[in-house]
């Protein structure tokens, strides 16, 4: 039934049915006044929903195969454009090397990434370590973009920000210190401050804020177009409190999801939401599983943080086009890092 | 924000009109439906839905912040950078200056090892007077447990800040700051929170201290998924009253021994567990926290107080601004006081184990000799 596709209201959508309007052609060829008086409704209203239906009408034309087009279906795109597209994708850096080759480069844009894992473990600490690198000018390899972090538990920083800004400052330093040893002129004229500037941070505090914000992001970043990367620390936390109908929060859960993948791939940004765990009772014993698990279907790739032994390590639980792994890595004063990096203090006992 | 009217958001008066008759009131009402179910509810057509909500999404959207003025506004606005110095010097380094203002502190550890002894001595630095590196305010000390002791207090104050507290009349000022509640019930110290977000603007509060929250939680008699909900409410409240006062919140938690075969582990690490369980080593850290991981999610920065072989250790467990280190320190009249204040950092699962070794069973007796004595008088 074409008539269905038209954005319009359930009555209209009964009214047009009831007075025999069944293909947008039969309504693309009435007039306004003539349609207005079929089915009930003013003069502007009908000749809204006759610009809808020659709109509509239209698209489908170009939809259906008539071999001039390429194209099978409008607004699609063939595998191998998108290959092309995905070589040209760009990553942010996790700073610390090993989980940057397990991730193929960095957590890539357009993508939304879930990363989960135990109190304490360092997701926060990988929030805002991308939140400062994705600032990384292009000189250095990085994308010079800008970064949102949206708060929901609080756990966000500031001190913790600056720390790790300066620690990335002195990295790049080092860096352009090494490729252009005859340059005597090589400083970096970042400032920590610069840093901060660019990271907008919103605090949320309720469910129905998240959804708020997330509606106005598209708005938000049109004005701001820099921004890269997309931090939610944490997803779920505001959807396990106050809710006891538990269809609606999946509901709310995947159209939030949805959104968000759409900003990814409209204006080429990476997503990160962090997700906390939560124990789950299987087959006798007590399992770590991430909150709300099976909201997770809707991102592209997760990566699970655990203790291995005596040190951290990142896991890649699903993803569709990396192979599973997993690689260590440490939280330092300075950032995130590979793990081999030996520490000044000894080990105690 | 989420409750405000839709009809006072300035959309056009025949779209609000539709949003009230449907009774779709406050922005909360509107934001619960996706789209599609507006649609159908308010029966008006795709755009006038998505330009509404995208109206009522930006008036209700938190406001953007840039870290920059974050940090310029505490800067700014609050004493020594919104910190509470502890007054131990290794531990006020690794927090940059002390318990951070605005967010949840916990304390876990075992019974007698000086988690309430903290507490107090932390009380006395927040109702000090400023010149004397205070916050010069008032203090609200939640005691779950009827283990605040006015006596103990005055004495620690006396051996610490002698300068202070032998002055006349000023013991009576700084006690007279301190306030006690001593809920007996969830539902009781949920009104009783009411209470103190009003009171916290008012009054210059400078302080929330919750001596148990595991003692209140723990004490009610249903278990189990109910007690998880009331639990997250809970911590909810109290780290948003904790980030709009700007005040830091300390919070102390029991531990309770592992059940058996509690595993900590993913599904995919499955084939390493029978590896551990043979593992002698891990046999003896067999304490765990007794509210479990969904708390712990929710606590900013959490300190582990245990024993090793008869010392007693504080360790920086989890904590967004410093590296996991760990103080060997000692109960003395003044309170907690450490024995180093280099630290050593620690790696790997040592970090959020809790040990009671060796504790002297001297000072457990002799607490737990004054809590029944006390009791019965």
């Amino acid at each position: 039934m074409e008539v269905g596709m038209l954005p319009i209201s359930a009555s209209k959508r009964g009214k047009l049915l009831a007075a025999g309007y069944t293909t947008l052609d039969a309504i693309a060829r009435a007039s306004p006044t003539h349609l207005a008086r079929d089915i009930d409704v003013s003069d502007s209203e009908a000749s809204e929903i006759l610009s809808l239906a020659t709109k509509a009408s239209s698209a489908l034309e170009r939809e259906r195969p008539n071999g001039t087009h390429t194209a099978v279906v409008g607004g699609g795109q063939t595998a191998w454009d998108m290959l092309n597209e995905e070589k040209f994708s760009s990553c942010i850096t996790t700073s610390c090397v090993d989980l940057d080759n397990i991730l193929g480069g960095g957590i890539k844009c357009k993508e939304v990434t879930e990363i989960g894992g135990v109190p304490g473990i360092g997701k926060t600490q990988i929030g805002i370590q991308l939140a400062v690198n994705v600032q990384i000018p292009q000189e250095y390899g990085g994308l010079g973009g800008k970064a949102i972090y949206i708060d929901t538990e609080g756990s966000f920083m500031v001190e913790r920000v600056l720390q790790i800004a300066e620690a990335c400052i002195e990295d790049m330093a080092e860096y352009s210190h090494q490729f252009h040893k005859d340059f005597q002129a090589c400083d970096v004229k970042v400032h920590p401050n610069n840093i901060l500037e660019n990271i907008f941070y919103f605090r949320v505090c309720s469910y129905t804020e998240q959804i708020a914000l997330i509606n106005y992001l598209d708005k938000f970043i049109m004005e701001n177009k820099d921004v890269k990367i997309i931090i939610v620390d944490s997803v779920t936390f505001h959807f396990r409190q106050d809710f006891d109908d538990m269809a609606l929060r999946t509901r709310l859960l995947s159209e939030m999801a949805l959104k968000l993948m759409k900003l990814a791939k409209k204006f080429c940004l990476a997503i990160v939401m962090l997700n906390q765990v939560t124990t789950k009772y299987v087959e006798g014993s007590f399992q770590l599983t991430l909150a709300l698990g099976n909201w997770s279907h809707s991102c592209t790739n997760r990566i699970i943080l655990f203790w291995n032994g005596n040190e951290r390590h990142a896991f890649i639980d699903k993803s569709p086009s990396l192979k599973s792994a997993s690689a260590p890595y440490s939280v330092t004063t300075r950032g995130i890092r590979n793990s081999t990096s030996s520490s000044k203090r000894i080990k105690m006992m | 924000m989420a409750n405000k009217l839709i009809n006072q958001m300035g959309l056009p008066k025949s779209i609000a009109n539709i949003f009230t008759a449907r009774n779709v009131i406050t922005a909360k009402d509107a934001l619960s439906h996706t789209e599609f179910e507006l649609m159908e509810l308010l029966d008006v057509g795709k755009e006038e839905v998505t330009s509404a909500m995208a109206h009522v999404s930006e008036v209700v959207c938190p406001p953007c912040q840039t870290a920059l003025l974050l940090l310029e506004q505490r800067v700014r606005n609050e004493c020594m950078a919104g910190h509470l110095p502890t007054r131990l010097k290794g531990l006020d380094e690794a927090l940059c200056g002390g318990i951070p203002f605005g967010v949840l502190t916990e304390l876990v550890g075992p019974a007698g090892i000086g988690k309430t002894q903290f507490c107090l001595k932390l009380s006395l630095l927040a109702s000090m007077p400023a010149n004397c590196g205070g916050l010069d305010g008032r203090v609200i000390y939640i005691d779950v447990e009827s283990k605040f002791r006015s006596k103990r207090l005055i004495e620690i104050g006396i051996n610490s800040f002698p300068e202070i507290f032998l002055k006349k009349g000023m013991a009576q000022e700084m006690a007279g700051r301190i306030l006690i509640l001593r809920p007996t019930s969830l539902s009781e110290f949920a009104e009783s929170l009411h209470q103190i977000k009003v009171s916290l603007l008012q009054q210059q509060v400078k302080l929330l201290i919750i001596d148990s929250m595991a003692a209140l939680v723990l004490g009610e008699r249903d278990c189990g998924a109910s007690r998880q909900q009331a639990l997250g409410w809970h911590v909810s409240f109290i780290k948003s009253l904790a980030e709009f006062s700007r005040i830091p919140v300390v919070l102390t938690n029991q531990v309770r021994s592992q059940i058996g075969d509690e595993s900590r582990m993913y599904s995919f690490q499955a084939q390493s567990r029978s590896i551990i369980k043979d593992n002698p080593a891990t046999y003896d850290s067999h304490l765990v926290a007794a509210l479990g991981i969904n708390w712990a999610h929710a606590v900013t920065i959490r300190l582990v107080l245990e024993a090793r072989s008869g010392q007693r250790f504080i360790k920086l467990a989890k904590s967004p601004i410093s590296p996991a280190l760990a103080f060997p320190f000692k109960i003395t009249s003044s309170g907690m006081v450490l024995l180093d204040d280099d630290g050593v950092e620690m790696k790997g699962p040592e970090i959020s184990t809790i040990n009671c070794q060796g504790l002297s069973l001297s000072s457990l007796a002799v607490s737990s000799a004054e809590y029944f004595l006390t009791k019965n008088t």
